[in-house]
């Protein structure tokens, strides 16, 4: 299944990708995410690194657009790829049956990114600390500690099923709104 | 872009230059597969070359670790070679900059094995 596009709650025409919905305006379609300082458009995905991709792409896209440096930007992008990743992985396990939803907010104040999965549901407080010695050398563990390093504010909340991580980064009145 | 792996082998020691991204389903699998051939063949000094990575998320990473701690275990050593910023960053936020041996220049690196 490809995916849906929600944008101002309403539905609109399927883009081919995410990204190609926020290069609309650079190629003369309709443009999703529109010029003013506040935006917000949503994408259903399939639980595939092919979406892991694309959500990060997008990710940058709103950021650049929301007028963040170039040391942040990567690190948004970073962040969201990991809450994708662990959404695609750990959530639905790749389960072709369930998607992930991908929202991107721009604010006066804020970028903010909802990521959400059908899966059994994650407990933050059952995270190990991927700093602790005896958890130094393990293999894995790092996503959440990235997403939490790079973002201002990082909340999860359980769907029953599923869980939405919301990512927060504010802006600072030296960035200005595109 | 997906990482690509050349294998080079100087005094002893192999050298896997890599280039483009380390991240779940791209460049993690294919470490994992070159550090293995490699001490299946009687090797156990690698020096990975990250000079050309311009990109690694935490899956990454976590491959780093897991080269790491395997070639360890093995009786072999296992170094890092030339990161850029982005990856110096991300191993300093992890606390893993001073897990691994990391050296600037190869000349270095390479004296740096144990003979």
């Amino acid at each position: 299944m490809p995916f849906s596009l929600t944008f101002g709650g309403g539905t609109s025409k399927l883009p081919s990708s995410p990204v190609s919905a926020v290069h609309a305006r650079q190629s003369g379609e309709k443009d999703l995410l529109d010029d003013s300082p506040t935006s917000r458009v949503s994408y259903t995905l399939d639980s595939s690194l092919d979406s892991v991709n694309k959500v990060e792409q997008t990710a940058e896209q709103c950021a650049i657009r929301a007028g963040f440096d170039e040391d942040t930007i990567p690190h948004i992008g970073m962040a969201v790829r990991e809450a994708a990743v662990n959404a695609v992985l750990h959530g639905n396990a790749y389960d072709t049956t369930k998607h992930i939803t991908a929202a991107f907010e721009t604010t006066t104040d804020s970028l903010i990114i909802r990521i959400t999965d059908q899966g059994a549901g994650l407990n933050p407080e059952t995270i190990p600390d991927p700093l602790a010695p005896e958890n130094i050398l393990r293999g894995s563990g790092r996503g959440i500690f990235l997403i939490r390093a790079f973002m201002d504010e990082v909340h999860f909340r359980q769907l029953h099923p599923g869980t939405e991580l919301t990512l927060i980064k504010h802006r600072t009145p030296a960035q200005p709104g595109t | 872009m997906s990482m690509k792996v050349q294998t080079r082998q100087v005094d002893g020691i192999t050298i896997l230059d890599l280039s483009g991204r380390i991240t779940l389903g791209e460049g993690s699998v294919t470490i994992r597969d070159a550090v293995r051939d490699i001490l299946a063949k009687g090797s156990n000094k690698i020096l990975l070359n990250l000079g050309d990575i311009n990109y690694i998320d935490s899956s990454g990473i976590g491959e780093l670790v897991s080269a790491f701690t395997t070639v360890k275990n093995s009786g072999g050593e296992l170094k890092l070679l030339n990161l850029t910023k982005k990856v110096h960053d991300l191993l300093q936020i992890t606390k893993l900059y001073t897990v691994f041996d990391i050296k600037d220049d190869e000349a270095s690196a390479l004296a740096a094995f144990t003979k």
